[in-house]
Formats: structure tokens, C-alpha cells, sequence
């Protein structure tokens, strides 16, 4: 049967892991590259890297990032972070990326979507939508959460699948932070209208919070950053504790 | 030992170059005919779409070198669909080293592509020594291997399907061992010392 996946999320900054919370108050979480092998040790399923400053010039370091992650960890692992174009995607694939993660770019042109699954194959193209819950509605915010759109999450998904996207990375801008738990309602909204897996994050504060996102989400990966980071929870330990609870994971 | 990588245009060269250096082993990444005939051992890795890899090996000639190998030779993924008789993606004449078709997950309840750790079971080969029964092992595909008489590992998703074939010098796991942390890497072992 196939697993749940357990997906630490390393928010990247000039070449260092942060974390914030709701987006703000970054503060220095640790060398990547260690974290990242720690996590593949500890039993997580995949890693999710967040270039939170990428810019043009930074991307050859996030490349070189990319390349000794790579070299070092034997678990997948996607990128993403003002990913923009072919050019950034192939870049990174072939830097040693097993999938990237769009966003903002989409938002703005949801063509590229398309473009990028066409060249590159629906598998490794991941969207990632930070949604808000403001006035009865799961609303899509661009630009690391800074900037409202038009667009409704569940639309949004939606359209981005039938375009192309092999997955969806949903963050709740309401939860992620808050270590109350993840969004519960929005996130199973979107499994149940779209045939692509759906990464849920944001809001992971203890381990019965995992097996509701599957449970009553359906989410099929929940990612979360600090709760590893600060280890609060070992994967280990939620691992053991989801199988108790009868829910298929990786052990 | 020569290992050799077959380079082409749908594959995850870079990914099993590196799992093989984890394990102490520099693999030649190459398309040319005569690296290929000599390597000890060869792997056919993939991750694209089945018919325009077939068209690109086929250009490069790359089939027949492929067909005609004797050393064992491992195909991941998309080179192990490509090692079988056809497939449903772009409905394409793959080699036919393997009898199986390959066919599209198409049940409605199903997510597509399947992504993510699933467990393999009824182990029949040296390729799986030291790995147990119902261990989990990374994929990502929207097509699968039927069952039949070279499978050699199976896996569910909604219906039992090859997670694994075997004919002759040929092996080919539809996982992808370069991604499964350390059971993954046993089994490159285990292939490396076939």
C-alpha cells in the first residue's frame, strides 16, 4: 500500500535553513546540508527546500546547494523559490533536483505549468499555493504570502492540475506558524477534486495534528519545518505513533 | 568494475551516478556503443515520456546496442518500461526484452501519478538479498508493468502489478533504488555484485 509521506520542509536563505513564523520573524535554523542528512537518517519520506530570497544572481549558489544535497542525501527532494522559468527548472533538475516547486510564477502565467510539464513530465512539476481564509473563502496569495490574488485555492488547483502540475503544495497562511494544527477543511477540499497527490503544510504542532491532516484531510504528505528543526517531534516517533494509529507510513 | 550509465534523453543520469558513489562506485555516464558493449555492468535509468525516448534511442541506435547487451543490465523506471513490448504512454513499440505491456493506471479512485514509498512483495530474485518482504521502496509513475513470468517482485496500487522483472542478463525495478535511502542502495549493491 502506498504511504504517507513525512516531509520536512528547509526554508532556505543565502545558503542557510530559517524559519519564521506566519512568513515573518526569520531566524537561523542550521547548515541544510547536515539537516538534510539528519532527516533522511531520522526516517523522513522527502525533503522540501524554500529558496525564500531567491533572486537571479543567488540561483547558481541555490544550484551548487542543490548539487551537494544531492550528492549526499538517497531520499527525493524538491526545490523551489522564485522559480521562474525553463531555464530555472532545468537548471536545478539538472543540478540533481528530483522535482521543483512554482508558485508565484504560476500565478502570474499559468502557461508556464504546462510548458514545464510538457519538457520535464507532470511527476517532477510540484504547484505550491499559500492560501488565506478571509471572508468565507480559501483565497491564493503570491510573493511568499505578501500580495492577494483573485484567485481561489480550490479553482486554482484545479486549473494548475489540468495544466500539468503532478502535485499540489498547499500552505494554510492562517496555521503555518501556529503549531495548532493544519488546515483541515481546505486541505481536503482540494484532495477530493483533484487526482494528484496533496502535500499539506503549515500548522503542525503535534502528532495527533499529523493524523488528522490524513485522516480527516486526506492529505497523502504533511510537511512541516520547525517542529523537526527544533525537534519538538522526532519523525521517528510520529512514524511509529501513525502506524499505532493504523495509518500507512514508512518505518 | 566498469558501470556504466546510458545517457539519453529521458534520463535521472545524475541521481544514480551519485547513489553509486555513495557506495564507493564512479560510473561512466555515456551514449557510445563501445563503452557500453565493454562495461561490466549497465544501467538504463529514466524518468520522461516512453516515445520520445524510444524515437531517441532508435535515432541514436541506441535499441538494438541495448537488446543485444550480455552483462546483467538494470533498467529503472521509465528504462525498465522501455525494456518491455509496448506501452499505452504514446503507444509506443518499446524493445521487447520483456513480454509485458505497460499499460496506464486508469481506475478513477486512483491518484496519477502514483508518488511515493510503497512496498514491494514476493521477492523472487538475487537482486532483492538482504531485502525483506513488503519493504517500502520510492516511485513515481502514471504507468505500470502487468504481472507475468519474469516478474520478480510485485506491488500494490488498487491491483498487483511487476515492481520488478528478470530475464536472462536483463533486470528492471520500476522504483527507484537511487531515491530509496538504504534499502535502495542494497539493491544496487546486490546488482553490482551479480
Amino acid at each position: 500500500m502506498l504511504a504517507k509521506r513525512i516531509i520536512p520542509c528547509l526554508d532556505i536563505k543565502d545558503g542557510r535553513t530559517v524559519k519564521g513564523i506566519n512568513f515573518e520573524n526569520i531566524r537561523d535554523a542550521g547548515d541544510p546540508v547536515e539537516l538534510a542528512i539528519r532527516y533522511s537518517q531520522e526516517g523522513a519520506d522527502e525533503l522540501v527546500f524554500l529558496d525564500i530570497t531567491a533572486t537571479n544572481e543567488k540561483r547558481r549558489t541555490l544550484a551548487e546547494l542543490v548539487t551537494k544535497i544531492a550528492k549526499q542525501i538517497n531520499i527525493p527532494f524538491t526545490v523551489g523559490g522564485g522559480i521562474n522559468s525553463i531555464e530555472d527548472v532545468t537548471t536545478l533538475l539538472n543540478a540533481g533536483a528530483d522535482k521543483i516547486s512554482v508558485n508565484s510564477a504560476a500565478i502570474k502565467d499559468p502557461e508556464l505549468i504546462k510548458k514545464l510539464a510538457d519538457q520535464f513530465g507532470s511527476q517532477c512539476i510540484v504547484l505550491a499555493i499559500d492560501t488565506k481564509f478571509e471572508n468565507n473563502d480559501w483565497w491564493v496569495y503570491l510573493n511568499g504570502g505578501r500580495i492577494k490574488t483573485e484567485l481561489l485555492a480550490l479553482e486554482w488547483a484545479k486549473q494548475a492540475v489540468k495544466l500539468g502540475a503532478g502535485e499540489i503544495l498547499l500552505t494554510s497562511m492562517n496555521n503555518d506558524g501556529t503549531k495548532r494544527g493544519f488546515a483541515i477543511d481546505i486541505t481536503k477540499q482540494i484532495s477530493e477534486a483533484v487526482n494528484v497527490p496533496v502535500i499539506a503544510s503549515g500548522g503542525a504542532g503535534t502528532m495527533a495534528h499529523f493524523m488528522d491532516i490524513f485522516i480527516e484531510g486526506k492529505a497523502d504528505a504533511a510537511l512541516a519545518a520547525s517542529v523537526f528543526h527544533f525537534k519538538e517531534i522526532e519523525i521517528k516517533e510520529l512514524k511509529t505513533y501513525l502506524k499505532e494509529n493504523s495509518i500507512e507510513v514508512r518505518l | 568494475m566498469k558501470i556504466v550509465i546510458l545517457k539519453y534523453n529521458a534520463g535521472n543520469m545524475r541521481s544514480v551516478s551519485f547513489a553509486l558513489e555513495r557506495i564507493g562506485i564512479e560510473a561512466i555516464i555515456t551514449d557510445d556503443a563501445d563503452q557500453i558493449i565493454s562495461a561490466d555492468k549497465v544501467i538504463f535509468p529514466g524518468v520522461g515520456e516512453a516515445s520520445s525516448a524510444m524515437n531517441y534511442l532508435r535515432e541514436k541506435k541506441m535499441d538494438n546496442v541495448i537488446k543485444q547487451l550480455k552483462q546483467p543490465v538494470l533498467g529503472i523506471c521509465l528504462g525498465m518500461q522501455l525494456m518491455c513490448r509496448s506501452s499505452e504512454e504514446g503507444n509506443t513499440t518499446c524493445l521487447g526484452i520483456f513480454d509485458q505491456k505497460i499499460k496506464l493506471f486508469d481506475k478513477p479512485q486512483l491518484k496519477v501519478p502514483q508518488i511515493g514509498w510503497n512496498s514491494i512483495f514476493d521477492l523472487k530474485s538475487n537482486l532483492f538479498k538482504k531485502i525483506k518482504e513488503q519493504e517500502y521502496q520510492y516511485f513515481v509513475h502514471s504507468y505500470y508493468a502487468e504481472l507475468g513470468e519474469n516478474t520478480i517482485a510485485k506491488t500494490n496500487y488498487e491491483l498487483d502489478y511487476s515492481s520488478a522483472l528478470h530475464k536472462n542478463n536483463f533486470y528492471g525495478v520500476q522504483f527507484h533504488p537511487e531515491k530509496s535511502s538504504r534499502e535502495g542502495q542494497t539493491i544496487l549493491e546486490n546488482f553490482i555484485k551479480l
